[in-house]
């Protein structure tokens, strides 16, 4: 997969950093306006499978490498873990909002509220969007050996 | 009111061309055409957090992950239908559509509009009247699956990292030998 054309290569820089930036914005909202770790994710996600799509394998994973991928993968499955042991050990109940109820209330609508929901919000993004990558990285790796069989 | 019989039809024609078709490509447009279609319902259904996710797996999971992983040459469907199946599947869409029109009238409010504000004592009236006072989050789709139902999402984070692990040990091998060969 040597990627496409000129002007597609061109267009998808620009508009990368733009669904990135998207992204970002619905996973950071997440607990303001619709949208959250899930969505947020699965954004940034195709970002970075966009510019695989536009210039080949090769080119993502110097941005993106897999082994990066996958510790971050890991990192959000981790942090999203221990922010719920954290209310365990501040409040005495897994996944309590141990923040909002004792330590930061915030105002409600503004961007710094809701207490462990925003980090909860950014740990799922993370891990989402790393998974998602991966798991597309890796069929289309796939892909190419199943058609390489074919034509021997 | 009209914008719902409108889309719903949009839908229904697209899914039928996409199993019609022989085209994969086509077939695949013709299932996002559908999952738009039903983004925008969850938009006028006033629910945009399910309208967000629905366009985006729509988009990624299906026409991103389809183009990306199917090869060029694997782009025709092939065979016939037999014409037993072709009966048992109009019998149950005709079932399915008598069984939809039945909910559809029996249904306590207009189609589109929240049950929670006719139905007394409805459970989302709780979420929604405590559910900034108990969280703090302004968005109570992020309330509910955050901080409410927390262990619903750390389920299913679960099952997308196993998921995420089988797919990789199962593709690894093979991925590491074709990293080290030069690209197509």
């Amino acid at each position: 997969m040597k990627g496409m054309t000129v002007i597609v290569k061109t267009i998808s820089v620009w508009v990368k950093m733009i669904i990135f930036l998207f992204g970002i914005y619905i996973i950071l909202f997440g607990h303001l306006t619709p949208g959250g770790g899930f969505a947020g994710g699965v954004i940034l996600a195709a970002s970075y499978v966009l510019l695989m799509l536009a210039f080949g394998r090769e080119f993502v994973l110097k941005s993106l490498p897999l082994g990066l991928a996958s510790k971050l993968d890991c990192v959000g499955a981790l942090m999203f873990i221990f922010i719920a042991i954290l209310g365990l050990v501040f409040s005495g109940t897994f996944f309590v909002n141990f923040l909002y109820q004792k330590y930061l209330p915030g105002e409600a609508l503004n961007l710094i509220s809701a207490g462990t929901i925003p980090l909860s919000n950014i740990a799922i993004g993370i891990k989402v969007g790393a998974s998602l990558f991966l798991i597309i990285f890796v069929l289309s790796t796939f892909r190419h050996e199943v058609s390489e069989k074919k034509e021997e | 009111m009209t914008i719902f019989y409108v889309l719903l039809v949009f839908v229904l024609i697209a899914a039928v061309i996409a199993i019609e078709t022989k085209n994969l490509l086509s077939s695949v447009i013709c299932i996002g055409a559908v999952g738009f279609g039903a983004s925008l319902l969850f938009l006028f259904l006033r629910a945009p957090d399910i309208a967000i996710t629905q366009i985006v797996v729509e988009i990624l999971g299906l026409i991103i992950l389809i183009r990306a992983t199917i090869a060029r040459d694997l782009t025709f469907i092939g065979g016939d239908r037999e014409f037993f199946g072709m009966v048992v599947s109009v019998v149950v869409i005709i079932a399915i559509s008598l069984v939809g029109v039945v909910v559809l009238t029996t249904l306590p409010v207009v189609f589109g509009d929240p049950v929670f504000a006719e139905v007394p004592n409805a459970a989302s009236q709780t979420y929604l009247s405590e559910g900034l006072r108990d969280t703090g989050a302004a968005n109570i789709v992020a309330a509910v699956i955050l901080d409410y139902r927390a262990y619903d999402t750390l389920g299913e984070a679960t099952v997308l990292f196993t998921s995420i692990i089988g797919a990789t040990v199962i593709l690894r091998k093979k991925t590491k030998k074709l990293l080290e060969e030069p690209d197509l």
